[in-house]
């Protein structure tokens, strides 16, 4: 006999009990032991099929192969460049990875990134914790001009952009900002009017503050009308 | 002399009035407040972050160190002098070993999770008091963690065995015993036990179950204070 003793949606903390009984399989942050499910965050509880998974609700970020991400800049080398993604230790940059110039041997690679930039891309390679090999080939992958950056906790991203990216269009429209999102929690946005570009970092932190609950996205919308009225 | 009624007049099966919230330090990775009776534990938790010096480092598995602090203020200064000193080495060792048998640190190989336990008031069971704030500050942060610990400290004053002993009660002339004991709740995992003083086999027994009760009392709170923080918004 399996019961589930928490509501799906439910907030639960790390230690409590969420089944009983073998039918159901621990998934994301949860963890069996013997009859028991039991959570390892403070998050909300998942049902995907048979499997139960815990959507943690503030975390820190670990790299995953195939995520894009925005890093800053903290080193130049001869071969390529040493970029801190929000995780313990720098990823590196290849140059192979970075341009497809012809570039001489000694050549300063600060012209192409210089300490400070911010340069949106993708983990290619995750060796290990320390060797996590990033590249910028891809579509929309590039260094990020001038902008603002925010940071907010990885596991807000999905949220942030929403299903099919419902949330960041919507902000997007509504403030005519250039926004890109990294998955390690890493915010770039510029736009045209100060104003609305404050907007759409209210609207983020909005968004953040508030993950965790339903019917946001028309809360959003909303927010957004009203407060843009206001301006 | 018997110890027939508390010097503050609680149950001798009764905690101080305690309470917690989580978040109050914006700023860290996770944070989080423990108040019991006049005792006020403030934990903060940085990082992941690299470990330096890297001799320091475990290649499998994240390291983590806590640091216990009496702030200059916080107490009445007649015995314990606040600041950096053995004491406050020892007590920030038994946090470490209190909560690392809870902890999955093997996806931050390499790095350090850092615990800050500042006490900003301090009136008997700080250690105690720390070791809560720190392990709601640690789940706060979104560190694996396979139960909370709830701590409190019992003891035996004028032979009757006590919860949660203040001050006045751990300086009561005809001696009285301090134990710290710091519980997983879920299945009773008992992860800190520190005694000051003697204790029979049976006393220890009756002296540790009353420690499970309280435990369970604050875990209670615990919980709630960590529901609490994501309870704004309509969570239909």
């Amino acid at each position: 006999m399996t019961t589930l003793l928490v509501e799906e949606k439910e907030i639960v903390v790390p230690g409590q009990i969420i089944a009983e009984g073998l039918d159901y399989l621990p998934g994301e942050d949860v963890l069996r032991e013997g009859d028991h499910l039991i959570s390892t965050k403070v998050g909300m509880v998942t049902l995907q099929g048979r499997f139960v998974k815990v959507v943690a609700l503030n975390g820190p970020y670990v790299p995953k192969r195939g995520d894009i991400v925005i890093g800053k800049v903290v080193g130049v080398g001869l071969s390529g460049w040493r970029l801190d993604i929000g995780w313990p230790f720098e990823a590196n940059l290849s140059l192979k990875e970075a341009t497809s110039d012809f570039v001489e041997k000694g050549t300063d690679l600060s012209k192409y990134f210089d300490y400070g930039d911010y340069i949106l891309c993708q983990i290619v390679n995750v060796a290990s914790v320390k060797i996590i090999d990033l590249s910028i080939r891809g579509p929309g992958l590039r260094k990020l001009g001038l902008g603002r950056i925010l940071s907010l906790p990885s596991p807000k991203v999905p949220r942030l952009i929403g299903k099919q990216g419902s949330m960041i269009t919507m902000v997007k429209d509504a403030t005519n900002c250039k926004i890109s999102i990294g998955q390690n929690g890493t915010v770039w946005l510029s736009g045209e009017d100060p104003k609305l570009e404050m907007l759409a970092v209210k609207a983020l932190k909005k968004i953040e503050a508030e993950s965790h609950t339903s019917g946001l996205t028309d809360r959003m919308k909303e927010f957004l009308e009203r407060e843009k009225n206001g301006l | 002399m018997a110890y027939e009624k508390r010097i503050d007049g609680r149950k001798f099966d009764e905690l101080r009035p305690f309470e917690a919230k989580v978040g109050v330090v914006p700023r860290a990775a996770g944070s989080a407040m423990f108040k019991i009776g006049k005792t006020i534990a403030v934990a903060a938790v940085h990082g992941p972050r690299e470990l330096y010096p890297q001799v320091f480092q475990n290649p499998t598995r994240g390291v983590l160190r806590c640091n216990y602090n009496m702030l200059p203020f916080s107490g009445s200064g007649d015995r314990v002098r606040p600041g950096p000193s053995r004491r406050s080495k020892e007590i920030s060792l038994v946090t470490e070993k209190a909560l690392l048998p809870l902890l999955d640190l093997s996806a931050y190989a390499g790095s350090v999770i850092d615990v800050y336990i500042e006490l900003i008031q301090t009136d008997a069971g700080t250690r105690c008091a720390g070791i809560c704030a720190a392990a709601m500050a640690l789940a706060d942060a979104g560190i694996p963690m396979k139960d909370l610990v709830s701590s409190v400290a019992v003891g035996r004053v004028g032979g009757k065995i006590v919860l949660d002993l203040n001050k006045e009660e751990e300086d009561y002339e005809g001696h009285a015993t301090d134990i710290a004991t710091a519980f997983a709740t879920r299945n009773g995992q008992l992860t800190l036990l520190q005694m000051d003083g003697f204790l029979t086999k049976e006393e220890l027994k009756k002296a540790l179950e009353l420690a499970k009760k309280g435990c369970e009392m604050i875990k209670e709170v615990q919980i709630k204070a960590l529901k609490e923080k994501y309870k704004g918004g309509n969570n239909e």
